[in-house]
């Protein structure tokens, strides 16, 4: 079974990303699952990134550490990552001749053929594509859509080079390189977290964003922006983090849905507004990309250490959303529904995602459109005498109207207020009103998805994870069990306000998080007196990858 | 027809017997009767402090936002939809201290609305501490022995980064102060009006020190000539001049004009759900 693991590594602004992006999507082309994630540091140029492209005939999605093919453009790439490469890997090289070494003189072949260095990364591309046993067709598909944009020249001139890279590692990879993939008749989506949550959010009828940029969350705004023409949204880059979120809140008052996304630093500084929209229930939609803290951290690498933050988040009692998808596709599912539960319940509504799932592509067949459910949930004025938008009723959910839609008037208040939005300091009214927001929670909580089980009929030991690594701990339990070992796996990835969920008794629970303490456990442990053994728990800035876990797992 | 009862909330005012807020609440009443704006056309913003309680007392929409956040709230408000009258409501240390940074920003992006500052220069809310604009040396409940910071210029920082119309009003005269809010309403881009509103309960100037200074740009003054407006926006302390700074009439881009003239010209309510068509031939960029 193919299951090939590729890592290009360089220093910043080599354009290793040109080459992991190109043979990715060429082994998409091709008919085949690929994913791929990188690893890179917080500058524009020097350093050693790495770029991982793990390409499967089943679907991965997770992350492989040891290296099948490796290739580095620079001195300092190899010798930092050349320890990835498995004995029995492939080496492809500028210099270096060998046994499994495959031998292209990009450079040479750059100059030579097109006179200029600048094309050096498309003949690696080239040279890769020929090393992993792909046809030459898939990549020439790709290079004529990923450069059509840049003119004739530029696309002819980078079939030549991506060419010659192939023709030649095609040659030397006589008896050497084991791999054949043929082409599948296979169409997949190759796309990451943050692409697909901006389309989520389209989809989800998101009209407004703001937000000012912050690694790893800015891909959302960008990739909106771009396609604003399209989509007809309307973004805006807000001078800080506290000016996103209350545009995005007076946007959403103004009676469209609207959203902000930053990472922890700029969450941080977003909690007032949190409050905000609780207290003026005001529908908004945050996106959390989470990476490693405190402070500025590790800007470029992933972690889970905002878990318990974000469904602290605001201060005061008032109902709110957390959600973390596990990968593009349901991150683009949990968005529409976390705008839409917003809407319904007019409560801020938190995204958690992570540098990883934002950054990495995935390999997807279907995004099951017709799951997605177009409905809106304000009043009709119609039917309005006397609006009070704070009414105060059974549900707790008062009828909302915006601005200018008809002749009521709309009137929110941060302070404690009456039916009506004016500020009130009726101490017995305000008992109502927080009793009336708060009724909200269980009505919400019945929507909850219930966690994922994977395999916990038989299980002894059972793993809790959530959001992104689900991929990589449903893979470890895979792994485990051919092992003989009866592991399961519980998967949360709506988190506020939690299910109501029956655990498996008398099983050994181990959390599975990218934090150091365990914050899974912690809420687990006070919302369902669920005890755990141990955390796998992993805090290096890398994501959790199935052997990590399997380690972690077997050694403690 | 509108008249100035339309405009009669039933919120029971929390304002100091007396205060020139009560002016200002007046004078801009009577500036919407001038324009017949109906209550459901307006969209009043405000942030924290004695002065952004006014939007409770004028019958219309309103956001009564967080303490210095009242302009992100009413740029995208705007933007969303441009057919209201936005006005922002807000004290010095509201707009100028805690929303110093959205001042700044809002000015460079030249939204269609109207921002009203009532400049006690005290925080008159949280009981009598410096605000950016308290003078030098001014005693206060917290700085007992003077403040020791030069105060802001928010005139000439508006003027500097571009704000198409300066203007500076006074509490106590309620026709001129009306007569600048319709000026400022009527014009199209970021209109600013500070007003010099003497806070009788915690202020460091009696309301003679102020009537004192205070004088009208006169009548030759050329409100198109941002210099002479930059120094008249520095002049403070033996005499204070209020009227129209500096007015820009010549056409200027404006927030969300970009977005109005290529995508769409109009509410963003009206834009209903996306066609699922849309969705798939977005997603199609991925396969
Ligand atoms: C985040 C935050 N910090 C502090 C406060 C307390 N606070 C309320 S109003 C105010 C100052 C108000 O001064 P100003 O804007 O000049 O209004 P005034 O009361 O003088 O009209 C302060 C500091 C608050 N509500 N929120
Ligand atoms: S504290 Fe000052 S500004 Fe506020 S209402 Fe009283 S007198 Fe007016
Ligand atoms: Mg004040």
């Amino acid at each position: 079974m193919i299951d090939i693991n590729v890592v290009v590594s360089g220093a910043a602004g080599q354009g290793i990303q040109t080459i992991g992006y190109i043979i990715a999507k060429t082994a998409s082309e091709a008919g085949y699952n690929a994913f791929s994630w990188q690893d890179y540091e917080s500058r524009i140029r020097g350093g050693s990134n790495s770029y991982r492209i793990r390409v499967s005939e089943d679907p991965a999605n997770s992350p492989l550490v040891k290296a099948d093919i490796f290739i580095a453009l620079d001195e300092k790439s190899k010798a930092k990552y050349r320890p990835l490469l498995k004995e029995d890997g492939i080496l492809v090289d500028e210099q270096e001749t060998g046994e499994r070494i495959i031998t292209v003189p990009f450079v040479d072949i750059a100059q030579s053929e097109l006179g200029d260095k600048l094309f050096v990364n498309t003949v690696a591309a080239g040279a890769l594509t020929a090393v992993m046993g792909i046809a030459w067709e898939s990549l020439k598909e790709v290079i004529l859509e990923e450069f059509s944009g840049k003119g004739d020249v530029i696309v002819s001139k980078n079939l030549t080079a991506a060419a010659e890279g192939y023709k030649f590692a095609r040659n030397s990879c006589e008896g050497i390189c084991p791999w054949v993939l043929p082409r599948r008749e296979q169409k997949h989506y190759l796309i990451s977290g943050n692409e697909a949550l901006a389309l989520g959010a389209a989809a989800g009828r998101c009209r407004f964003i703001a937000a000012y940029p912050m690694t790893p969350s800015t891909g959302i705004i960008t990739f909106l922006s771009k396609y604003k023409e399209r989509l007809k949204i309307f973004t805006e880059q807000a001078e800080d983090e506290i000016a996103a979120v209350n545009m995005a809140i007076g946007a959403s008052y103004a009676g469209v849905r609207a959203m902000t996304a930053s990472s922890g630093g700029g969450f941080a500084l977003m909690v007032e507004g949190i409050s905000l929209a609780g207290m003026t229930e005001t529908p908004v939609v945050i996106v959390l990309a989470q990476r490693p803290a405190p402070a500025t951290g590790l800007p470029t690498r992933t972690e889970q250490g905002d878990l318990l933050f974000a469904i602290n988040a605001g201060h005061g009692e008032f109902p709110k959303l957390v959600f973390a998808p596990s990968d593009p596709k349901d991150a683009f599912h949990k968005i529409v529904r976390a705008f839409n539960l917003a809407e319904k319940y007019q409560i801020p509504a938190i995204i958690l995602t992570d540098q990883h799932l934002a950054d990495s592509y995935f390999t997807l067949d279907d995004f099951e459109l017709d799951k997605v459910i177009n409905r809106s949930y304000l009043a009709n004025p119609d039917e309005i005498a006397n609006y009070k938008r704070y009414q105060l009723n059974e549900s707790g959910i008062s009828p909302m109207l915006y601005p200018g839609q008809s002749h009521h008037l709309v009137c929110c208040d941060s302070d404690e207020h009456d039916e009506y939005g004016h500020i009130t300091e009726d101490l017995e009214l305000r008992k109502r009103m927080v009793k009336k927001r708060l009724r909200k929670t269980e009505l919400l909580r019945k929507e909850i998805v219930p966690p994922e089980e994977k395999d916990i009929s038989d299980a002894t030991d059972v793993f809790l994870s959530w959001g992104s690594s689900r991929n990589a701990v449903f893979e470890a339990v895979d792994r485990l069990r051919e092992n003989g070992a009866r592991v399961g796996a519980i998967h949360f990835t709506e988190l506020l306000p939690l299910p109501e969920y029956e655990f498996p008794r008398d099983v050994n629970y181990y959390t599975v998080e990218s934090n150091a303490t365990g914050q899974l456990g912690r809420l687990l442990r006070s919302e369902y007196g669920i005890s755990v053994k141990r955390a796998i728990a992993r805090y290096d800035g890398l994501p959790l990858d199935h052997m990590y876990i399997m380690e972690g797992f077997v050694n403690g | 027809m509108v008249e100035i009862e339309d405009y009669q909330s039933d919120a029971e005012n929390q304002w100091c017997p007396g205060c020139p807020n009560f002016g200002i609440l007046r004078a801009i009443k009577s500036a919407l009767v001038a324009l017949a704006r109906k209550p459901e056309e307006i969209c009043m913003v405000s942030g924290i402090g004695q002065a952004a309680k006014l939007p409770h007392y004028l019958r219309c929409n309103f956001f009564n936002g967080l303490h210095g956040r009242a302009l992100p709230i009413a740029v995208a408000i705007n933007v969303v939809n441009p057919k209201l009258t936005t006005i922002v409501v807000t004290g010095d240390g509201d707009c100028y201290g805690e929303g110093g940074n959205h001042f700044l920003h809002t000015i460079r992006r030249n939204p269609n609305i109207t921002l009203i500052v009532h400049n006690n220069q005290i925080y008159g809310l949280t009981k009598g501490q410096a605000s950016p604009t308290t003078d030098l040396r001014a005693k206060t409940r917290l700085q007992f022995e003077g403040v020791e910071l030069e105060p802001l210029r928010p005139l000439a920082t508006a003027l500097l980064h571009g704000c198409p119309f300066v203007a500076r009003g006074y509490a106590g005269d309620i026709k001129g102060l009306s007569d600048l809010f319709v000026e400022a309403m009527r014009f199209k881009g970021f209109s600013y009006v500070d007003v010099i509103q003497p806070c009788i309960t915690w202020g460091t100037h009696t309301v003679s020190w102020y009537k004192e200074r205070i004088y009208k740009l006169p009548p030759d003054y050329d409100l198109h000539d941002k210099e002479e407006a930059l120094k008249k926006a520095c002049e403070w302390g033996d005499r204070i001049p209020i009227g129209v700074f500096y007015r820009d009439d010549r056409p200027k881009m404006g927030f969300g004009d970009q977005f109005r003239d290529k995508i769409f010209d109009g509410r963003l309510t009206d834009l209903g759900f996306r066609k699922q068509q849309t969705i798939i031939e977005m997603l199609d960029i991925f396969r």
